[in-house]
């Protein structure tokens, strides 16, 4: 009989889900369908099961193919790596377990390594801000229940994130938003005419590159001063309107996203969006959410600085002390400025989601990929592993968007004789203790 | 031009990096309508986009997320990341939105697979 | 298992009345034995000339949980200089305000402590305090969940249903492995989601229409109910403004009629934190000004109060709190960056840097009152050292507190370098007060009283043979105490020994054993509650974000329990 598993938490985005259902083959070994995920939450469980999976390790060869090797043979290449190499870029760690990630950092204070996540190339804008101006947020279940003002600015959760807006932010009926969607008014920033401003009630398009000019007119409008006609394309009727509206609402929040993060100004497209928030605590309640992509991103920025103080890029490469500077220690600098002698990717794939000029740096160093799937990675790595899925094959803690810690369960067995992270993981920290004890 | 999320390509990346579906969501430029009549490109055809990082083949489609005219839009993948530049400004983000390309008629050129599009750039397709 | 017989110390034991007598101390298989029951082989430990205690017990602090993070990682400037590896059986370490998870138990460890408690968990966060937690090196740690704000226990106290809300409470302690009940600005933080507060015991909580006198009474009726082993632990309402200690004695006046009821030996109703923030008068900061004496006069007459002091060590530190109006009044007050979580229907925190400068009158008289509080204090038993950490100042400066309270001359170098010294002097008390902390006090203030209050003084905070082997051995000879003040500071910064469960752990104030650090928590039995198993059902479904299966926090995260068992079903 074929059982179904409740409570499931999703391993995609920063929504975490933790309702799904999944419905699983009685011998444990196949998913047979998925309910409440999006269709990127779907897929991933569905997926699991679909023909080609690789099982075991794989070693490109000259001749650029890839031969099978055994799991010690690619711990033994690896651990042999870490420890010949100087400075070893250890990125990733946004799809993994907290447990996962603990055993990683281990391995990267023995051996000198500078461990980033994807933050780097996603919010790291955003924590940059923070560190400059704090930030007054809350959790998204108080989004649900207090809410009345929705802002999206660089964000669009109906691709990206999108249980978002039924689970959280526009639609839910909660304790104090009773009315649900139509208690509140959601407004959304944008370049384009996405198909979350389709959603809003109001949508405000921005001149590409263009929105800390925005936030600043907010900001001026706000304190009741003097605006030029346009800015960023937007009149400033309507700027003055939006923000005497957000006055009169009781508790109001901002979401976004690689819009402010991506754009030109950087950071400071997020620290004026968070002054402006707090600006607005003047007038009324009001909060603020960074929309972080990847299901654990925040679990390696809490497990990263609870250990070393410092939430990604973080440089262990001088053993005796942990260093971070944006620029010097993240993983696309380091890559184009060739200052790594290895690398190791763990559940992330920069192959295909950094610019090019540091893949082709990457391609030319020594290359360990661990990964449940094929991907840009991996075939341009020397060696790829595969593990369990986390999320679906094995469990671990993960942090949603609004850092509140979930579990992930295992849901199904990973394939015969396949490690998962945490196993793996702690053999290479045996074979590298084995090795630097015989120097 | 400006690259982003689409669910198309995140239920693509999840179906498998080297799947149809992911060809399919991240091999495209989405572009305003007076932008292909300006220059002169039919819809679905392959189009070179060029930037200060070097050129990609992709397919010119329309979008029902609109545009402006000038504005262009490949999905984050291989294909976006083969003309994003990697200037960070100290801050570790690359320009992965916000960057000037030129777009121009490529209709017989053939769109590499995902594989393909980095192992050619590092240097690693046998040809 | 291993045996030591540390011998010839001066031994300082409150809970066997030992003042300093020389004697030698037993440890067998993890615990204080009788000396006869050792056998010939046991590791000779000389602690001539020294000073030997129980393991010191941390109260109050905040070492591990969301906003202490949130502290770590918002603030790189805190690791400037302070990243390093130590000698020993370390992990780098790093942060002077806010240290990381090794730094902390290692710095612990090194001062001679063996307990913390993690002061605020907000339940609904509390899986990533007890990951911290199993990270902590060494000291074992509880964590303090917080009641004053939940929705819940609103909506229960508001209809005076003790039953439910102590079926709710113990529900809570299980699913998140919690210690006890932690009150944090009763109403006021609730208020605070729609940018209000509760000033005054008696200021109504918006919507829900209770006190935080109900709430604060309310929690004592069901603490008592459960017989749980530490007391309600409570941050009062106005904290840090100036004239609020009517609102504190107004607070601390609520436990008159209650007596505690438990199987611990705990005999307070209400342990006040970080009195030292709650005892200002005047009202604006020019004429503001202690009264740590009119706050001590009831604590030495009320015994049914403990509380600690939260002394400021005038350092740069970062104020974290679940008192998020203040925080976002201070952030206004000083600019620094504010940070800002409201958690729904629990509780909320904030983060603001804070520097208490020598130069400015107000931080060197808050330094005066946290000192006044342990300096008025008759019974040391219920009156412990704190810092707030890191509030106040960081942890690592207790070894400065000791020596301002051992050492008249060490306050009066400190008075004399303050800026505004006549304001000092004229504002607060603590030029009249000589009194000199003695070991012994210190060893009540720091070990026994904690322990009591906490309700473990069966097995911690003394050196009773039976009790756990946690023991700290101290660089200082009672007999020839050094007439310069800094070696007081200097011989509580490192341990000569830390024995934690029996091994050594700490030697020389060097890290040589990680040892086998536990969670304490409290499991709370009650009768069958069906009513509030509804409401946490509903509550789940229609309110929270997550689901009602994925709040509690497994075993897994607690590898090595020490549970607490209270039957509650009578």
């Amino acid at each position: 009989m074929p059982k179904v598993v409740t409570d499931v938490t999703c391993p995609f985005c920063g929504t975490l889900c933790d309702d799904l259902e999944v419905t699983v083959s009685d011998d444990n070994k196949k998913i047979l369908s998925v309910r409440n995920a999006c269709a990127i939450g779907a897929e991933k469980f569905n997926h699991t099961s679909l023909p080609g999976r690789v099982t075991r390790p794989r070693k490109r060869q000259p001749d650029g193919t890839f031969k099978e090797i055994s799991y010690d043979e690619a711990i033994d290449w690896t651990a042999n790596m870490l420890v010949n190499s100087k400075k070893t870029l250890m990125y990733g760690w946004a799809s993994t377990s907290c447990q996962a990630m603990s055993v990683g950092h281990e391995i990267a204070e023995k051996v000198g390594g500078v461990v980033d996540n994807c933050a780097t190339v996603c919010h790291g804008s955003s924590l940059i801000a923070i560190q400059d101006v704090g930030i007054p947020s809350c959790t998204l279940g108080e989004v649900k229940n207090r809410a009345d003002r929705v802002i999206f600015w660089g964000c669009n959760p109906a691709h990206a994130h999108p249980r978002h807006m039924s689970r959280y932010s526009i639609f839910p009926r909660g304790f104090f938003t009773v009315k649900g969607h139509k208690g509140r008014k959601i407004y959304c920033v944008d370049c384009r005419y996405t198909d979350t401003a389709r959603v809003a009630d109001e949508f405000i398009q921005v001149q590409q590159g263009h929105d800390y000019e925005l936030l600043d007119a907010f900001r001026t409008a706000a304190r009741g001063e003097e605006l030029p006609a346009t800015i960023g394309g937007v009149p400033k009727e309507k700027i003055y309107k939006i923000v005497e509206e957000l006055k009169q609402g009781r508790f109001g929040v901002i979401f976004f996203g690689m819009g402010l993060t991506h754009t030109l100004g950087r950071n400071h497209n997020i620290d004026i969006a968070i002054s402006f928030t707090r600006d607005m605590n003047d007038y009324t309640k009001f909060s603020i959410i960074a929309m972080r992509g990847h299901w654990n991103v925040t679990g390696s920025g809490q497990v990263l600085s609870w250990q070393y103080g410092f939430p990604y890029a973080v440089d262990l490469s001088r053993r005796n002390k942990a260093r971070y500077q944006t620029g010097e220690t993240t993983s696309v600098d380091l890559l184009v400025r060739n200052e790594v002698e290895a690398c190791f990717n763990i559940a992330t794939d920069p192959g295909a989601h950094f610019p090019i000029d540091s893949v082709i740096s990457m391609s030319k160093k020594p290359t360990v990929t661990v990964d449940p799937h094929i991907n840009m990675s991996t075939e341009i790595s020397d060696i790829h592993i595969p593990v369990a899925m986390v999320g679906v094959e094995t469990g671990g803690c993960a942090y949603r968007m609004d850092n509140v810690p979930i579990e992930t369960r295992k849901v199904v067995d990973a394939p015969d004789g396949m490690l998962t992270d945490v196993e793996l993981l702690t053999k290479i920290n045996a074979r590298v203790d084995q090795l630097m004890g015989a120097k | 031009m400006i690259t982003c999320r689409s669910i198309k390509q995140g239920v693509g990346m999840e179906a498998g990096k080297t799947s149809q579906k992911y060809f399919d969501a991240c091999s495209i430029i989405e572009m305003h309508a007076d932008d292909f009549k300006k220059l002169g490109i039919w819809k679905n055809t392959n189009v070179k986009v060029t930037s200060s990082v070097g050129s990609v083949i992709v397919k010119a489609v329309e979008t029902r997320q609109d545009l402006y005219p000038g504005l262009g839009h490949i999905p984050m993948g291989p294909w976006a990341n083969r003309i994003v530049p990697a200037y960070t400004f100290s801050t570790g983000e690359p320009c992965f939105k916000g960057f000037p390309v030129t777009v121009e008629v490529a209709m017989n050129e053939p769109i590499m697979s995902a594989v393909d599009v980095v192992k050619d750039a590092c240097g690693l397709l046998r040809k | 298992m291993s045996e030591y017989i540390i011998r010839n110390g001066h031994v300082f034991d409150p809970v066997q009345g030992i003042k300093g007598d020389k004697k030698d101390i037993a440890v067998k298989d993890g615990k204080i034995v009788e000396t006869s029951a050792l056998s010939a082989s046991a590791t000779q430990i000389d602690a001539k000339g020294k000073s030997v205690m129980a393991g010191a017990m941390e109260i109050h602090a905040h070492v591990a949980g969301p906003k202490v993070n949130l502290g770590r990682w918002y603030r790189p400037e805190d690791k400037l200089f302070d990243s390093h590896k130590t000698p020993g059986m370390t992990r780098i370490e790093g942060g002077k305000s806010i240290p990381t998870v090794f730094k902390t138990g290692y710095s612990y460890a090194r001062m001679g402590y063996t307990f913390a408690m993690e002061a605020a968990m907000p339940p609904l966060y509390a899986r990533h305090v007890h990951e911290e937690i199993h990270d902590t090196p060494i000291i074992d740690e509880a964590a303090l969940p917080v009641f004053g704000n939940n929705w819940f226990m609103l909506e229960y106290l508001k209809n005076h249903e003790i039953e439910n809300n102590a079926a709710y409470v113990a529900w809570v302690l299980n699913q998140t492995k919690g210690y006890g009940i932690k009150i944090v600005n009763p109403g006021g933080t609730e208020a605070w989601a729609w940018g209000l507060n509760c000033l005054t015991v008696n200021d109504p909580v918006p919507y829900f229409e209770i006190t935080p006198a109900e709430i604060i009474k309310g929690l004592i009726e069901t603490n008592e109910y459960l017989g749980l082993p530490h007391s309600i632990h409570i941050h009062g309402n106005n904290l840090g403004n100036p004239g609020n200690y009517n609102v504190t004695l107004d607070t601390l006046k609520l436990v008159e009629g209650y007596k505690a009821k438990n199987n611990f030996g705990r005999k307070q109703v209400m342990h006040a934190t970080h009195v030292q923030f709650h005892a200002y008068g005047g009202d604006n900061w020019g004429n503001f000004e202690s009264k740590a004496k009119e706050i001590m006069d009831y604590v030495n007459k009320e015994k049914s109060i403990t509380m600690d002091t939260g002394n400021v060590t005038l350092d740069e530190t970062t104020t974290m709190t679940a008192d998020g109006p203040f925080e976002h009044h201070l952030g206004g007050l000083n600019h620094l960056k504010w940070a800002n979580v409201d958690v729904e229907l629990e509780t909320a925190a904030g983060v603001v840097p804070y520097i208490y400068s020598p130069s400015i009158s107000v931080c060197a008289i808050q330094w005066a009152i946290g000192l006044e509080l342990a300096l008025y204090a008759k019974d040391p038993m219920r009156c412990f050292i704190t810092t707030d950490h890191p509030n106040a100042g960081p942890f690592t400066r207790y070894p400065r507190v000791i020596k301002w309270l051992m050492s008249a001359k060490a306050r009066e170098a400190q008075i004399n370098a303050f800026k505004h010294k006549d304001k000092v002097l004229s504002q607060t008390n603590i030029g009249t007060l000589d009194r000199e902390i003695t070991l012994y006090e210190l060893a009540a203030m720091t070990r026994a009283g904690p322990a009591a209050s906490l309700g473990l003084s069966k097995d911690y905070g003394g050196l009773k043979p039976g009790m756990n082997a946690d023991i700290a051995v101290y660089d200082i000879n009672p007999d020839k105490m050094p007439s310069d003040p800094e070696e007081i500071e200097k011989a509580f910064s490192g341990v000569a020994y830390l024995f934690k469960d029996g091994k050594i752990c700490v030697k020389d104030g060097v890290v040589v054993d990680n040892g086998n650090k536990r969670t304490f928590w409290v499991d709370a039995k009650v009768k069958e509650n069906k009513q509030v198993m509804h409401d946490v059902r509903e509550k789940f479904l229609k309110y929270y974000s997550v689901n009602e299966g994925n709040y509690p926090v497994p075993d897994s995260y607690a590898p090595h329990p020490y549970v607490i068992a209270v039957d509650a079903t009578q």
